[in-house]
């Protein structure tokens, strides 16, 4: 049987074979992030009760597991309305504008050592250069829907995220000083040691700029007024239905997640165990693999999003704008003089 | 057989030529700016296969990702009169065409084969995968370059100093708040216990 | 002093982390959820639900179509018209009551001097059509004669207090 399928592999054309190894390998990628994102609107809603002292959805399913598949299965049924003097081609193709760089930042993801799909050496620069892409699906949206809650939404996301790119840039600068370079993987590489060989440590105040400005990002709570349903509805997607819909919460969850996996993989440490260098304990950890540290760590992350969700109001916009331009970004630009300081002086364990 | 990468750049460069002729012919501003969002990022995408990528993730980063987006931003907000902006089209076409061609002849010159061709630059060297662009590039910049590079930069943060000195101005009239006043109160500026002993009855 | 306080907590989200310890304690509380079809809530003997109109011991009707139901509602959701029975006692020929337009106040309930119409406890009722909403004589005595028991000893218990 398998000598069968070989022969029939060795058939196609070289070119081919490439191209089909890699479609596979996006594959393996992307179906397990798109089913993470069902789950974490599960766990997002779990968490969110359990804050809020209930239990959430448990309908659906044993203790409401089936609960994501439902929601989509209704998204997929429903009918995409077009208002009527929308822009047709760029309303539908805004929601695609979203969804396309959150998932094409997968490709430079290390989840392990050597579990990437594109280890480009600039991974760095092209995580951030596709997750300012994003930010064009939004406007697109606001714009093509022709509608006012719609167009104030697209501007205020458009507005904070083009601001918070350039705190959440130099947080990145700071990074790639510390590990000197711009390769994912080498980043890690540069962690390795125990947990405080980890950038989280002399990066501290970049490692909270960068993930509060993640936040922003990806528009979630407190720095949610793009949506703002109190204000504006629901801001850049109210006038979407179905799956149209659904691919706006696709790409703000794929975002999410995105979001967590870079931070773990810049200041904690990525796929390293946390216990590294450690006697006795190391030893203890050794069979986990590095894949389930970095789930692990990622997961973590997650739940702090779901978790300042339920905790804390949303900024008003002036105050996030402030926050963005004249705390993040002096306090960004400080510590990379610091940390230049730091390589230079060499300073244990991190920069030597 | 064939390589893809002509393939490739053909696809490319038909996009960039088609969608850089659009961002001057289309009728609609938001049409426009799109368009030159596309022609930005297929651009990069052939400076990719130049192995350029560095220089290619940065024009994603800096021109589709911040400068189109605040474009936009604002030709989304304008109401643009296209008739108006059609006035004068005929009147204006002698002038606009002779800078058009004086411009495409000194392009020719100076972009012309004797400059750029292969003979001049010589065959386009293939490297290694472990070739970094991004650090061919920091060395350049810093060691040959540095002195005009950092002079560059301090003029650009010399102009946006400039420009935000220039345009700011404080309308005495305007209601503003300040949200760092505001983020920075505390109980103690706002709220006053007073103790005060419990009255009598009549 | 105080400043280099209050950088230090504004900058160390000292209040951030308080909020997020706050929520976090509430995390691990017992949840109070009531999981409605099978677990459901406590009900007050006042409870004020679907209306039925109530018989004497001996079969006869009470409702002796005073009106005062009907006027007394504020929502316009009580018609009644009377007729004198063959044996000469008024009585109502017609009671309907506009669920749609009811609030549940309770004063129908109130103002009846023979305790005919009430409210009882049964609140998960449906319609499918828009006439289903009227509850009619017949509707209102039937449904009185399913829950007699549970309503005289819901109204033997508030007695007391009346």
């Amino acid at each position: 049987m398998i000598e069968l399928l070989l022969s029939i592999w060795n058939l196609v054309p070289e070119a081919l074979q490439i191209l089909l190894i890699i479609i596979l390998k996006v594959v393996v990628i992307a179906v397990p992030i798109m089913l993470a994102v069902a789950y974490i609107t599960l766990a997002e809603r779990k968490v969110i009760g359990y804050i809020q002292v209930r239990i959430g959805p448990n309908r659906v399913g044993p203790r409401g597991l089936l609960q994501p598949i439902a929601d989509g299965l209704k998204l997929v049924l429903k009918e995409i309305i077009i208002p009527t003097n929308a822009n047709r081609f760029l309303f539908v193709i805004a929601p695609l504008l979203a969804l396309a760089p959150a998932l094409a930042c997968w490709a430079v993801i290390p989840f392990a050592d050597g579990w990437v799909l594109a280890d480009i050496d600039a991974g760095l620069l092209y995580v951030l250069a596709l997750s300012s892409m994003g930010v064009y699906g939004l406007i697109i949206a606001g714009w093509a829907s022709n509608s006012k809650y719609a167009f104030l939404g697209a501007m205020r996301s458009a507005a904070q995220m083009v601001s918070y790119e350039i705190a959440m840039g130099f947080a990145l600068v700071g990074v790639l000083m510390a590990a000197g370079s711009m390769n994912l993987s080498a980043i890690v590489e540069s962690q390795s040691g125990s947990f405080i060989h980890w950038f989280w440590l002399p990066l501290f105040p970049l490692f909270l700029v960068y993930f509060i400005a993640g936040l922003a990002e990806t528009n979630r709570a407190p720095f949610d007024v793009a949506e703002g349903e109190s204000e504006i509805v629901a801001g850049f997607h109210v006038e979407y239905s179905g799956m149209a819909f659904a691919l706006f919460f696709l790409a703000e969850y794929a975002n999410m997640i995105l979001i967590s996996i870079l931070t773990v993989i810049m200041f904690m440490g990525g796929w390293l165990s946390p216990f590294q260098g450690i006697p006795g304990l190391e030893a203890l950890f050794s069979f986990v693999p590095g894949i389930v540290w970095i789930l692990a760590k990622t997961c973590f992350l997650l739940l702090l999003f779901l978790w300042f969700r339920a905790t804390f109001p949303r900024y008003r916009y002036d105050q996030v704008m402030r926050l963005g331009w004249k705390v993040f970004i002096p306090i960004t630009i400080l510590w990379i003089l610091v940390i230049g300081v730091g390589v230079m002086a060499e300073i244990g364990p991190w920069f030597d | 057989m064939m390589s893809i990468e002509p393939v490739l750049f053909y696809i490319f460069s038909t996009i960039l030529v088609i969608a850089a002729a659009a961002v001057v012919t289309v009728r609609n501003p938001v049409y426009a700016a799109l368009c030159l969002v596309l022609a930005f990022f297929t651009c990069a995408a052939i400076w990719l296969m130049l192995e350029a990528e560095f220089l290619a993730l940065v024009l994603i980063l800096v021109y589709v990702g911040a400068v189109m987006v605040l474009f936009l931003f604002v030709i989304m907000m304008l109401d643009i009169n296209l008739a108006r902006s059609k006035e004068g089209f005929i009147k204006y076409l002698p002038a606009g065409g002779f800078v058009a061609l004086l411009i495409f002849i000194e392009m020719c010159i100076v972009l012309g084969p004797e400059n750029f061709g292969i003979e001049v630059t010589g065959e386009p060297l293939k490297h290694a995968a472990d070739y970094s662009n991004t650090k061919e590039l920091g060395v350049t910049l810093y060691t040959q370059y540095v002195y005009p590079f950092e002079i560059a930069g301090a003029l650009l943060l010399l102009a946006i100093v400039a420009a935000i000195a220039l345009t700011m101005r404080k309308r005495p009239d305007s209601k503003y708040q300040d949200p760092a006043m505001q983020v920075a109160v505390r109980r103690e500026d706002r709220v006053r216990i007073v103790k005060m002993a419990t009255e009598k009855k009549q | 002093m105080n400043k280099i306080k209050f950088y230090l907590k504004s900058f160390l989200l000292w209040e951030l982390l308080l909020g997020l310890k706050l929520t976090g304690r509430y995390f691990f509380k017992t949840k109070i959820t009531v999981q409605y079809p099978e677990e459901k809530t406590p009900q007050s003997n006042r409870f004020r639900g679907l209306h039925a109109l109530r018989r004497y011991p001996n079969g006869e009707e009470r409702c002796i179509a005073c009106k005062l139901c009907e006027a007394v509602c504020p929502a316009l959701a009580i018609t009644i018209d009377a007729e004198p029975r063959e044996d000469g006692s008024r009585r109502t020929t017609r009671y309907d009551i506009d669920l749609f337009k009811c609030i549940y106040c309770g004063f129908c309930e109130e103002a009846c001097p023979v305790d005919a119409i009430v409210e009882t406890r049964v609140f998960e009722y449906t319609f499918e059509t828009r006439e289903e909403s009227i509850m009619t004589k017949e509707k209102l005595m039937a449904h009185g004669d399913v829950h007699e028991k549970q309503i005289a000893a819901d109204r033997a218990q508030d007695a007391k207090f009346r």
